[in-house]
């Protein structure tokens, strides 16, 4: 079903509130076509070219719009709800780039001047600079990158929200040799879903908080299931990376890695598992969590690696 | 005619000036009577081209006494010893460094320093067994770059991950000097990708090794080849006589439309150069001692049908926008399909040309000279290296690369482009491998990077370190003989603003 075109705004925050809930497929559209077969169109914030930041070597990054967490640190909050085309960005932008028709928020890329000012004041924890893309589409988009990157990350947002898209996309870049990477929040249930996981190499696995109410605090959702699949997916050699960010005074950071430790030990002998400790930084974080979250001392980052590295994985990474 | 007043000048200029160490001074003043006499009568038309600038023989002097460029043949010092130096051949690797060590100090160039000092991972490789090998290359790569103060001089690693090369890699991570300058013969066939990594991990802290594209460059010369000096490609065993550049910026000036250039300038200045070029060579061979009686050469560590003559290329840039500019367009080198297949017209053009003439001695190229994307020198203004985009105008990335695959395959014998790149790529030296692997596999041949946050840069050919820079301005004197020439290029030619990628 496609969001687009529903009258009613079921994402308005309402105050004091944080965005609804997407589910999954939401942020696609299958317009039926004349000839029948449907045709996946999924709402992307943003290619990148190259990044050395979204797995191993060079890449192509796809950050999908929409995701069903809504953490208190995120650094791009502006990907977590899809636009309703409210207008109210359309009165702020100083470039003239945004505009209102039939009832739609159009986004005029060549007028852009990318000063944010629409992500920083949508009401909806959402934004208006984002493209519909077939998946063939991103891969003609990205066919000019082809020698220079070994592989694609998808990222968002939360990219399982677009399961099929995302499946199909990953066939049509292997077929161009790519290698592919989900930047996941671990939120679906991968262990259910061989045919996706066919076609990815691996899953990036953010894991925020081992405790229960430190997970539901910081995200809104259990963490039931990123544990289960942080397991099922060593298990079946498709955990890539695991990712915590460390937010001292808010969230255990030294304890989740501890725990994670403990949990994927028996794999790690004979798994290459790279474990990346991230430090928060208030860099595009939404108020009222700027003021209240603070950065952990390299001390403390240290710390982490160090128990990490004690219980075998691979790589640790500070970024 | 000699004129012993302006000679004096010279002479006094460079003693007086305390910027240059003892060593430094000795060896300009070497080279100052050769600006004040003539061996061997030029042509006026030669003269003509000179005085305006459009040609320019590379302060060679008139009597070239030894070739510009050697890359003598060590493995066979590894395997013979040396009996002119007296030397064994090592069976440690104790011996090993200090065999080199030894006769590096007696291989002449145009510095007056060895430019190639070989595949020297290869060399030691049978050694590696020493429990002190880590100490004793350390105290080896510091030797180099206390007694050989001039970074044109170059190593080669690879393709093959050694031992050897890899605690290379690593200690020059460590050190961080300038001198010695080091290629990796890259083959991703051959090359493990976590040695292609570790040197770029090494590049972005000293800007060095750069990568060669191996499949490219072993398919030129019949002998294997070396990468000397800047980045020059050339047969080891032999090297290159000498070296004069053409320089596209200017011819273009006097160029009504791409037409005249391309039909009457251009084919007229090649041949013009080409005759010079000629009769230098003759000169070298000929009247002078060098390969009569040089031991490298009675040996067999040279051999003089292992040499050629080098046409270098510059200002191909400034040339195209001139050109386009003359013939009423806006086009620009680099961003406009009109204005790169002019480019390539000039190159295909003047390759055609080079080709034409004919040569008496240049045996391993077939008796022509060869081309080659000469990256400057300290005093040029305005001239872009070799078919580079000038600094200021680079294209995105992935743009930038593939037009570097388009433009360098026209030179055998060296050419290269430089991309800097921000401290994040320290985090992800893989993804520079890749991006290398890409541009090579579309025909690029030379790629070097740095960090934006290193102390040795690459100026453009060479590396120099930003604090002896920061030194000369002062007027303090460095060890380093060619941060001078950098000090030239960070004033003349952006050096500092070439453009820094992120990742």
């Amino acid at each position: 079903m496609g969001i687009r075109g529903s009258k009613e705004c079921p994402y308005l925050r309402k105050e004091g509130t944080e965005p609804l809930t997407l589910n999954r497929n939401e942020g696609m559209q299958q317009p039926e076509t004349a000839e029948g077969p449907k045709v996946l169109r999924a709402t992307v914030n943003k290619i990148l070219h190259h990044s050395v930041v979204d797995g191993p070597g060079n890449r192509a990054a796809v950050f999908f719009q929409g995701c069903n967490f809504h953490c208190a640190y995120c650094h791009n909050p502006e990907t977590i709800a899809m636009c309703t085309s409210c207008g109210h960005c359309v009165d702020i932008c100083p470039a003239g780039a945004l505009t209102l028709h039939d009832g739609r928020v159009r986004w005029l890329q060549e007028l852009c001047c990318e000063c944010d000012q629409c992500i920083h004041e949508c009401p909806h924890l959402a934004s208006p600079r984002t493209k519909d893309y077939t998946a063939a589409e991103i891969m003609e988009e990205i066919r000019k990158d082809l020698p220079f990157i070994r592989g694609l990350t998808v990222s968002g947002g939360e990219c399982s929200l677009q399961r099929d898209f995302v499946a199909e996309l990953f066939r049509l870049a292997k077929a161009e040799g790519l290698s592919t990477l989900m930047d996941s929040n671990g939120s679906y249930d991968y262990s259910q879903d061989r045919e996706l996981l066919a076609v990815c190499d691996g899953v990036m696995l953010d894991i925020k908080a081992f405790d229960e109410e430190e997970h539901k605090k910081l995200t809104g959702q259990s963490r039931e299931m990123v544990l289960k699949n942080a397991v099922y997916l060593a298990g079946c050699g498709k955990l890539e990376e695991i990712r915590t960010v460390i937010v001292p005074d808010y969230l255990s950071g030294a304890e989740t890695v501890e725990k994670v430790g403990q949990m994927l030990e028996p794999y790690l002998k004979e798994q290459k598992i790279r474990y990346k400790i991230i430090a928060y930084r208030p860099f595009g974080v939404r108020a009222p969590y700027k003021e209240m979250l603070h950065s952990p001392s390299a001390e403390e980052l240290e710390r982490c690696k160090e128990i990490a590295k004690a219980y075998g994985f691979a790589e640790v990474v500070i970024i | 005619m000699l004129n012993i007043t302006d000679m004096k000048k010279d002479v006094e200029s460079i003693i007086t000036n305390t910027a240059l160490t003892n060593e430094q001074a000795a060896m300009n003043l070497s080279a100052v009577p050769f600006n004040y006499v003539e061996f061997f009568e030029t042509s006026s038309e030669f003269r003509e081209l000179l005085e305006a600038g459009c040609v320019c023989t590379m302060t060679e002097g008139n009597a070239t006494y030894c070739p510009r460029y050697t890359l003598p043949d060590y493995e066979k010092l590894m395997r013979d010893g040396c009996r002119f130096l007296r030397l064994d051949p090592p069976k440690t690797l104790f011996e090993a460094t200090q065999t080199l060590e030894m006769f590096y100090r007696h291989i002449p160039s145009v510095t007056h320093y060895p430019v190639y000092l070989g595949s020297v991972d290869k060399m030691l490789e049978p050694f590696m067994d020493d429990p002190h090998a880590y100490e004793i290359l350390k105290s080896f790569l510091i030797f180099l770059d206390r007694t050989i103060p001039d970074s044109y001089c170059h190593m080669n690693l690879g393709p093959e991950a050694t031992k050897a090369g890899e605690m290379i890699v690593e200690i020059q991570t460590e050190l961080k000097n300038a001198i010695p300058s080091i290629t990796l013969l890259y083959d991703p066939d051959i090359t493990p990708d976590d040695f292609a990594a570790k040197c770029v991990t090494c590049a972005l802290a000293c800007a060095k090794p750069s990568f060669a594209n191996h499949k490219e460059y072993q398919k030129i010369y019949r002998t294997p080849y070396g990468i000397a000096s800047c980045y020059n490609a050339l047969p080891v065993g032999g090297g290159s006589f000498t070296l004069s550049r053409i320089v596209l910026s200017r011819l273009a000036a006097r160029a009504k439309d791409s037409e005249h250039f391309l039909h009457d300038l251009l084919p007229h200045t090649v041949r013009v150069l080409c005759e010079y070029i000629e009769q230098k060579i003759e000169f070298l061979v000929e009247r002078t001692h060098f390969f009569t009686s040089n031991f490298l050469v009675e040996e067999g560590f040279l051999k003089l049908e292992n040499f050629t003559g080098m046409f270098g290329v510059v200002g191909m840039n400034e040339c195209v926008n001139t050109l386009m500019e003359k013939e009423g367009c806006s086009d620009r080198y680099g961003y406009s399909e009109k204005a790169d297949r002019l480019a390539q017209d000039i190159m295909e053009k003047m390759t055609q040309c080079v080709m034409d003439f004919e040569s008496k001695y240049c045996d391993c190229t077939d008796h022509h000279f060869t081309m080659h994307a000469q990256v400057g020198i300290d005093v040029d203004y305005d001239i872009s290296p070799g078919v580079r985009i000038r600094i200021g105008d680079e294209l995105p990335l992935y743009e930038h690369l593939e037009h570097c695959a388009k433009m360098q395959p026209y030179f055998n014998s060296g050419v290269g482009d430089i991309f800097p790149f921000d401290e994040t790529a320290k985090r992800n030296p893989a993804a520079i491998v890749d991006l290398i692997k890409g541009a090579f596999s579309k025909g690029m041949r030379y790629f070097s990077t740095y960090s934006d946050d290193c102390d040795v840069i690459r100026i453009t050919g060479y590396l120099v370190k930003k604090s002896d820079i920061e030194k000369l301005d002062k007027g303090i004197r460095v060890q380093q003989a060619n941060a001078m020439w950098g000090y030239g290029e960070v004033k003349n030619a952006r050096i500092y603003e070439r453009k820094v990628r992120n990742l």
